[in-house]
């Protein structure tokens, strides 16, 4: 049987570089329009408890390298298996075997407030900041291990491939403190490595993640 | 030569306003639908003079996270009217229990600044709503726009976080503030409504997304 395929002058519309072919709004046409610009690379999703939960270039389609600058991770639900544990992540520069120790300086403060009422503060948290440490870096300082409880949130890693400069991320975490407290986290800092960074590992200080799913987005350039 | 243009009811795809020509989940066909965008516009309300802006349906669990995107709101009332949320947790109500943080940067257009937990601003297990954000009505250009994220609103199994920034004017101040916190129930949320505490809503948009 012949193929008819249609070619990208075969549409009744002007080809713009980039674009798509969208109806237009009448829907009684065709248009050029621009795809998003946030888009999703990899949703993990944990089906049973798991020490940690990476993002390695170029394994179960994760992609962080130079096609992006800049990369969004989420954080939905995040339980752990302890309570009172750290939930905390680290980087790797490595192309195979990764190990997650990349020399990191970072800031942490934190607004909290229990519910009890008796507890209400903004404060910077020097035992949760690294200064030239290879260690994982604190993202949620006690998330609990009750069964309603988690930590949820969002973290910024810029230009992981650049070869130029350190790679800066920053994050916004707030969750449910072990002490029945709202606590909302502020991490930056940079990986201070010029060599790119591949590999995200994400876990928590002390057992397991036990439920929790991290999504992983590409903002375009 | 003749030229064989395709149009648009030529696909064999239902045509959809605004959506992509896109291959179907098993890519053995075409369909309408949006192409490499994880941000999925579901609802923009505009006020006028309005009481408040509900969001009362789609919040489900579509998405696991939802984004509200508030621009330019701007009140009626004077300077005492503060920029609140509330959220429905299976009732009519806007009532759902929270614990939550609250903390601002300032700077004046007369050069005064603080970085201040704001105790006055945040929740203890209360019902009432949450204020965002201290708010002026008393210039006409004064208003205040940022974003609220909130998380798994249809989990029955967790708490529900949300978080906000937000930057204000506050009689000729600058205000940058910070809330978070969470609705302290394993029901669904599936409203949330946007008030200030006195007056209407007299103008301003926002909108909320989905993300994929």
């Amino acid at each position: 049987m012949a193929l008819t395929k249609y070619n990208f002058n075969s549409f009744d519309v002007t080809p713009v570089a980039s674009r798509g072919l969208a109806f237009d709004a009448d829907a009684d046409g065709f248009t050029t329009a621009t795809p998003g610009a946030m888009t999703l690379i990899k949703t993990n999703t944990l089906s049973s408890a798991a020490t940690s939960i990476s993002f390695v270039n170029g394994t179960s389609d994760v992609v962080l390298d130079g096609t992006y600058n800049t990369y969004l991770f989420k954080f939905i639900n995040i339980h752990p298996e302890n309570d009172d544990v750290f939930f905390e992540f680290n980087g790797s520069d490595d192309t195979s075997s990764h190990s997650y120790d990349i020399t990191k300086t970072t800031t942490l403060f934190a607004a909290e407030h229990n519910e009890g009422d008796s507890v209400a503060q903004l404060a910077y948290s020097a035992g949760d900041d690294l200064a030239q440490a290879t260690g994982y870096q604190r993202l949620f300082n006690g998330v609990g291990n009750d069964n309603d409880g988690s930590c949820v949130g969002e973290l910024f890693l810029f230009s992981p491939a650049n070869t130029t400069f350190v790679k800066h991320f920053i994050a916004r975490i707030p969750g449910h403190r072990h002490s029945s407290a709202a606590h909302d986290s502020y991490v930056a800092g940079y990986f201070n490595t010029t060599a790119a960074i591949t590999a995200l590992d994400f876990k928590m200080s002390g057992g397991d993640i036990d439920a929790g799913t991290i999504k992983m987005y590409g903002l375009a350039k | 030569m003749a030229l064989s243009k395709v149009n648009f009811n030529s696909i064999n795809a239902t045509p959809t306003a605004s959506k992509f020509v896109t291959f179907n989940s098993d890519a053995d066909g075409l369909a309408a639908g949006d192409v490499g965008g994880a941000l999925t516009l579901i609802s923009t309300q505009t006020a006028s003079s309005s009481s408040s802006l509900s969001f009362t349906s789609e919040i489900d669990s579509t998405y696991k996270e939802y984004v509200f995107k508030i621009i330019n709101v701007h009140p009626s009332a004077g300077t005492s009217a503060t920029f609140q949320v509330g959220f429905r947790d299976g009732s009519t109500a806007f009532d759902a229990s929270k614990t939550s943080t609250n903390f601002e940067a300032y700077h004046s257009e007369s050069d005064d600044t603080a970085f201040q937990y704001l105790g006055d601003d945040d929740q203890a297990n209360a019902t009432g709503y949450q204020i965002l954000a201290l708010q002026s009505g008393s210039s006409a250009d004064d208003s205040l726009s940022g974003y609220l994220h909130l998380f798994e609103p249809a989990s029955t199994t967790f708490v529900k976080h949300f978080m906000f920034r937000g930057n204000g004017v506050h009689v000729a101040v600058q205000k940058d503030q910070y809330c978070a916190g969470y609705c302290n129930t394993t029901s669904a949320i599936d409203g949330v409504d946007f008030k200030f505490s006195s007056g209407n809503i007299d103008s301003g948009v926002i909108k909320m997304y989905g993300v994929s």
